[in-house]
């Protein structure tokens, strides 16, 4: 494992997808919680075309030409997008996919026209596809790196008014805050996260680097600042063991690896964080309802009737849960079983309802004495 | 007499038999706000495609077409799912089941298909130019395998929607009005998806998976710049598609680039003639306005 870790090519693999995890992280904090996430996969797709003109640009495979070009047309689509929602009655869905879909529709002409006039020269070019961690040498890190470091300064000068923006963007605008630059600024910088991963990731799938660990890190944090911090984190753990895995095993695309350990995160974190998981959620709902013995939701019952001075009140199920915070329908029909309750009559556009029976009336009764005598005896 | 097995018609039918199934389904994908499913099951399909060919060997056929147009289906079931926990937001459902869905298709591919017809660059890509190649002879006439199934699933598709035009419209426009006719929009809604699923598995040897959705996507798009009758929309979406095919194909020899590529672009100039035309018709009402007596201000 030692020798693994000091090998030449594999330190690159591992430095360079910890700088796309991070970047993409950070970054994809701020489009998750603007609902903006599959502004990445518009940015993404229209990056072929910019790869292919920065190629042919270049005259090689050269990394700086190549990202220039990527953030450009990236850029550019996301341009036309804002265009064309804010002109016509197109939606914003319209809009990202018809960018989407036509970017990427002439990278791929490009992308031939290159394999028809240069040979050999393309062979690199397919990788920006679904990304070739292998292919890394240490001169792709440095403008990967550079990138890297202008997007965190970014975020970190610009960090109050992005946050403002991120939250209520009416209150920014009302604020005075160039919101529409803003806007613009964040677009760019997640086309830099975008353009950061083309190398290793490839362009079909780095929403997912965008979307990702942002989701996931929402799910454990309640602040921004945490949010974005354990999202660059949980991109930078995604790609290092994706990439890790990738180059140990030959012939597996780095991308998809990468992108299914940062999905695997953030289902892991939807179902076991602490406050938002699915299973804590479950196991206190559950703890909950064990605790409410049925008695208790009898006696609301029978307590409602009295005030009501009517035996036979009916009482409506949603409010037995609102006031419980939990479904009850599993007590009352515990409730119905023995013979307590019974489901009353209801109109079509209510939900269900029931009413005391004899024997539940008696059963209350029975259960306020002896809850005013444990009182009694308290005080 | 036109041999349906040379090239060039194999490859301008196939072409346009896509471009109009994916413009007729699309226009409901986009009136609904729903654009970006035709991306995310486009890329999904992926994963059923890799599925089948494991399980039969095959990657064309009716069952491998049913079948890996369930995957497309599974996506969108993920992302109701997803979205129903209230932990995400729709969009961010959608950006984490497709990129999953299609990366396992990838590495299926990369494990067990090593060397085989199926490589993850034709799925992406599509070749639309060897589709005359695969025939099968029919009643004694020689049709491109492709083509074929182009047609079964325009056909398909033509008579969904013309059955269902009535429950599809309302679905699209109204949901809950269309839910207390009892017309279960949700059906209609999946009926559509699974459809728009298996065109696209049909379509992927021809375009491929990602160049399928301009298809879907920018038609309806640029046919909602020009009108506003639903009928009207999805003729002139098909007209466009249908058109965008021999274009494309001309500019594919031309330039000698992919053709499928060059297919699915060929549609984007329809989009920004459509914006121009909307832009300066906003542009020439402007002018117009202060001319107008004040009493019609208000219209």
């Amino acid at each position: 494992m030692l020798t693994l870790l000091t090998d030449y090519t594999l330190q690159n693999v591992m430095l360079g997808a910890a700088l796309i995890g991070v970047i993409s992280g950070v970054l994809g904090a701020f489009a998750v919680l603007r609902r903006q996430s599959l502004l990445g996969d518009t940015l993404s797709h229209a990056a072929l075309p910019g790869v292919c003109l920065g190629f042919m640009v270049a005259g090689a495979r050269e990394m700086t030409s190549i990202m220039a070009g990527a953030l450009v047309t990236g850029v550019i689509a996301a341009l036309l997008m804002l265009a064309l929602v804010r002109h016509t009655r197109l939606k914003v869905d319209a809009g990202l996919a018809a960018m989407l879909s036509l970017g990427f529709a002439l990278g791929v002409v490009l992308l031939t026209w290159i394999q028809r006039q240069g040979g050999a020269a393309q062979a690199g070019l397919d990788s920006f596809l679904f990304g070739q961690a292998a292919a890394t040498t240490r001169a792709d890190l440095y403008p990967m790196l550079v990138l890297v470091v202008l997007a965190l300064v970014a975020v970190g000068l610009l960090w109050k008014p992005l946050k403002l923006m991120t939250f209520d963007p009416t209150f920014a605008a009302v604020a005075g805050l160039p919101v529409h630059w803003l806007d613009r600024i964040l677009t760019g910088m997640i086309a830099l996260a975008v353009v950061t991963g083309l190398q290793m990731v490839g362009v079909v799938l780095m929403t997912a680097m965008v979307i990702a660990p942002g989701a996931a890190a929402r799910q454990w944090c309640g602040g921004l600042r945490g949010m974005v911090l354990l999202s660059g984190a949980f991109g930078a753990f995604a790609g290092v063991s994706g990439g890790l895995i990738s180059a140990l095993a030959p012939g597996l695309s780095t991308g998809p690896v990468v992108v299914l350990v940062a999905t695997a995160i953030a289902l892991v974190s939807l179902l076991i964080a602490p406050h938002r998981g699915l299973l804590p959620q479950w196991w206190r709902r559950r703890h909950r309802r064990s605790h409410t013995s049925t008695d208790r939701i009898l006696l609301t019952l029978y307590e409602l009737a009295r005030e009501h001075g009517n035996w036979r009140y009916r009482v409506e199920q949603g409010a037995v849960d609102a006031f419980y915070g939990m479904l009850t329908e599993p007590q009352l029909t515990d409730l119905h079983a023995r013979g307590l309750v019974v489901p009353a009559h209801h109109m079509p556009d209510e939900g269900p309802h029931w009413q005391l029976t004899d024997a539940g009336v008696e059963h209350a009764a029975e259960c306020a004495r002896r809850r005013s005598r444990q009182r009694g005896r308290l005080e | 007499m036109i041999s349906l097995a040379s090239p060039t018609v194999a490859i301008l039918l196939t072409g346009m038999l896509v471009g109009v199934s994916a413009a007729l389904l699309g226009s409901f994908l986009v009136l609904r706000g729903n654009s970006m499913l035709a991306d995310a099951i486009s890329h999904s399909i992926l994963f059923g495609i890799a599925l089948a060919w494991l399980l039969t060997g095959q990657t064309t056929g009716p069952v491998q077409i049913a079948g890996a147009a369930l995957s497309g289906v599974l996506a969108v079931l993920l992302i109701e799912t997803l979205t129903r926990t209230r932990r995400l937001r729709d969009d961010a459902a959608i950006g984490l089941v497709f990129p999953a869905l299609f990366s396992i298709g990838v590495l299926l591919i990369n494990v067990f298909a090593r060397d085989v017809h199926l490589d993850e660059h034709t799925v992406l890509l599509g070749e639309i130019g060897f589709v005359w190649l695969d025939t099968l002879t029919l009643g004694g006439v020689e049709l491109p395998r492709a083509t074929l199934a182009m047609a079964v699933m325009l056909a398909l598709d033509a008579v969904f929607v013309l059955v269902f035009y009535k429950s599809l419209k309302l679905a699209t426009f109204d949901p809950d009005l269309a839910r207390a006719l009892g017309l279960a929009p949700g059906l209609v809604f999946y009926a559509h998806l699974s459809l728009l699923s298996g065109t696209a598995v049909a379509a992927f040897d021809a375009v491929g998976v990602v160049l399928f959705v301009t298809f879907v996507v920018v038609p309806p798009a640029t046919a909602l710049l020009l009108t506003r009758r639903l009928s009207t929309l999805i003729a002139v979406a098909m007209l466009i598609a249908a058109a965008s095919a021999p274009i494309g194909y001309g500019v594919a020899l031309w330039l000698d680039v992919s053709i499928g590529g060059s297919m699915a672009l060929a549609t984007g100039p329809f989009l920004a003639a459509a914006y121009a035309w909307r832009r300066w018709q906003t542009a020439r009402r402007r002018r117009v306005r202060p001319v107008q007596p004040a009493s019609s201000a208000s219209a």
